[in-house]
């Protein structure tokens, strides 16, 4: 099972899967239990995590990111995974944004947020949903009216993942008229007078993040925190999404793991009708289908991956399908492993509840569909609308 | 301060593995199996590692005895913080054939030849759980061996040791060169991060043949046969005190 996630990675890629190995299995899965029972956000071994490099992953090493490419992420995000899937999720949006600050922020803009991100001295949100606007995110709200040299903000995201505990949000709003075009995207730092949230969601699973709305009255944010110009917020933001897309993916592949791997320890040591479960025909073929499932979304992914970082024009639609397969695939995988394995426990109870959210994130499975029909169908509407 | 650390790491089943022995009873299985470093050897690199951090030697050498797979091995100290690496290659029959003996004659070589003035290796292997090739290393160098540590400091050109003993702590006084070997306590190894393992790909590692270093392999230890422990046998409750000694006396156990 090891072999087959390390298979055709360099040296290099082994060492950085192998210390994300380690890491999770050392100082993350001997606490997920309580972390999500107990709602514990936990900063500290997060920071931990950010000490070795996982804080800014594809972040530029001038400000303090490990500058790995996005294959090498999502190997990490994989095996942190495996230790923590609802920690590694949120340590995956807080990498993106980092990035999105990295890559269209001015040089001030980087040297005054990426570096107390990528050490999680800071943590970041991302909002862009709102009550009113998911699929449809181009149709948000929450406006930033100039007044000056600040934008006043009103309005609300709703579901922010570590909304309420993070320091840095990334917000997208509207500066301009109706659609993609009219919105950008500013930094604004807790504190800020106008800034709230809301009362802490109640979830199933997902636990060691806290899920919040963020409030918006007045807030005035300068205009200096703008990043890129007026009109590029929805752009910044659906490139945030694609990497966001495979790095959620990767966490799926990670639980869809250490799925499989609990199910063929259970299967070698769980005895019924006088010999242990492996004997069993139906299951041994149960469980070469979850491996298949596992092996061919993780090829999935990782193509994606490449494609992203080689910035080629199928990156998009492959990021999509990656994302709408592997977290499709991996419930499937997940709820194999608990038809078959009738003894659950809190480990495994923990990946269950990560897959019921996965196919939510970063865009629900359906619109990723949509995504990647439009590169086999040009569907020029849609170009213009924005999901492209 | 020209002082340069030798540490011996060994690949070995990582120990989460659930071990197999082989049908034939010749071995366990191997192929296929996760490796990874010696959990003493780990120790014995943060050691060498912090030394050097705090500036008290110079350079840090991972000796790493086997086939291609140990330069993984050797790439895992270098993440952690060792300057560079030798392999020495060794495989096939005499790979299985590799001893402490043969460890051991192999590490004195390379002292010599590298001018070592501290060799840090773990106190044992977690597969062979021999204990045997640092004091082996030592008794050929004719070297002061400090074995078992939970302490180490660097006095000059002394060394001081705190050893684990079974009466409690034994603290020794080495004149360098010396031989340590690490025990559990000594220190918590660190994780590689992300910038060391980059960095790690720089550094060089270099192939010798134990024939180079004047070795000979040859092993005196033949393995007849392994097999699994036995069976945990089913213990017995009994109702009363009385029964206990009844059960204990027909066992012969009183």
């Amino acid at each position: 099972l090891l072999h087959a996630a390390s298979a055709g990675l360099t040296d290099e890629q082994k060492e950085f899967q192998k210390v994300a190995f380690d890491f999770a299995a050392n100082e993350m899965a001997p606490h997920r239990a309580e972390w999500d029972e107990k709602e514990i956000f936990p900063v500290e071994t997060m920071r931990r995590a950010a000490q070795l490099g996982f804080g800014g992953i594809y972040v530029q090493p001038d400000v303090g990111g490990s500058g790995l490419s996005r294959l090498d992420t999502s190997i990490i995000f994989e095996a942190l995974s495996t230790g923590c899937t609802s920690t590694t999720a949120y340590m995956s949006i807080h990498n993106m944004c980092a990035w999105m600050i990295d890559t269209f922020g001015s040089a001030e803009q980087r040297h005054k947020f990426c570096p107390e991100l990528c050490t999680m001295d800071k943590f970041a949100s991302y909002c862009l949903t709102e009550p009113g606007s998911g699929s449809d995110a181009a149709s948000l709200l929450t406006s930033a009216k100039l007044m000056g040299d600040h934008y006043i903000l009103n309005g609300s995201k709703a579901f922010i993942s570590g909304g309420g505990d993070t320091d840095v949000y990334v917000v997208m709003c509207r500066t301009g008229g109706k659609g993609a075009k009219g919105i950008s995207c500013l930094v604004v730092e807790k504190g800020t007078p106008g800034l709230g949230f809301g009362k802490k969601e109640k979830k199933v699973g997902w636990n060691s993040q806290p899920t919040r709305a963020v409030i918006f009255e007045d807030c005035a944010v300068p205009v200096a925190n703008r990043l890129g110009h007026e009109g590029q917020g929805f752009s910044i933001a659906m490139k945030g999404l694609n990497g966001g897309r495979i790095n959620i993916a990767s966490c799926s592949l990670g639980a869809a793991h250490a799925c499989v791997e609990l199910a063929r320890d259970h299967l070698t040591v769980r005895k019924q009708f006088g010999e242990t479960l492996s004997s069993n025909q139906f299951l041994q073929f149960r469980l070469a289908e979850m491996a298949t499932r596992l092996v061919a979304s993780r090829l999935l992914v990782r193509q994606a991956a490449v494609a992203l970082q080689e910035d080629r024009d199928d990156a998009v639609s492959l990021c999509s399908m990656a994302k709408l397969f592997a977290t499709d695939e991996c419930f499937t995988v997940r709820l194999t492993f608990q038809r078959s394995c009738l003894l659950i426990d809190l480990q495994s109870s923990n990946f269950l509840l990560a897959f019921l959210g996965h196919p939510i994130w970063t865009f629900c499975s359906n619109l990723a569909l949509i995504c990647s029909v439009s590169w086999l169908i040009p569907y020029t509407s849609l170009i213009d609308s924005g999901p492209l | 301060m020209s002082a340069r650390v030798l540490v011996g790491v060994k690949r070995v089943i990582d120990y989460a593995v659930k071990i197999r022995v082989k049908p034939d009873n010749t071995g366990v299985v191997t192929d296929g199996v996760k490796h990874s470093m010696n959990p003493f050897c780990e120790i014995a690199v943060e050691e060498a590692v912090k030394l050097k951090e705090k500036k008290l030697i110079k350079e840090v050498v991972a000796v790493s005895c086997g086939p291609q797979q140990a330069q993984e091995t050797i790439r895992t100290a270098l993440a952690m913080g060792a300057d560079r690496g030798i392999h020495v290659e060794v495989s096939g029959k005499d790979y299985d054939n590799l001893g402490p003996l043969q460890v051991s004659k192999i590490l004195a070589a390379l002292a010599k030849k590298e001018e070592t003035s501290l060799i840090i290796l773990g106190k044992q292997a977690i597969d062979d759980d021999c204990n045997q090739t640092g004091q082996m290393t030592a008794a050929l160098l004719d070297w002061p061996q400090g074995t078992f540590a939970s302490e180490v400091v660097l006095e000059g050109d002394k060394v001081k040791v705190i050893r684990e003993i079974d009466g409690g702590l034994e603290t020794v006084r080495l004149k360098m060169p010396a031989v340590i070997t690490a025990d559990l306590r000594l220190n918590t190894p660190r994780y590689a991060t992300l910038p060391n393992i980059m960095k790690a790909k720089k550094k060089k590692i270099d192939v010798v043949k134990p024939g180079e270093l004047g070795v000979d392999l040859t092993s005196h230890l033949e393995v007849l046969r392994v097999d699994e422990p036995p069976q945990r046998q089913a213990g017995m409750k009994v109702e009363t005190v009385e029964e206990l000694i009844s059960r204990l006396k027909e066992a012969g156990r009183m």
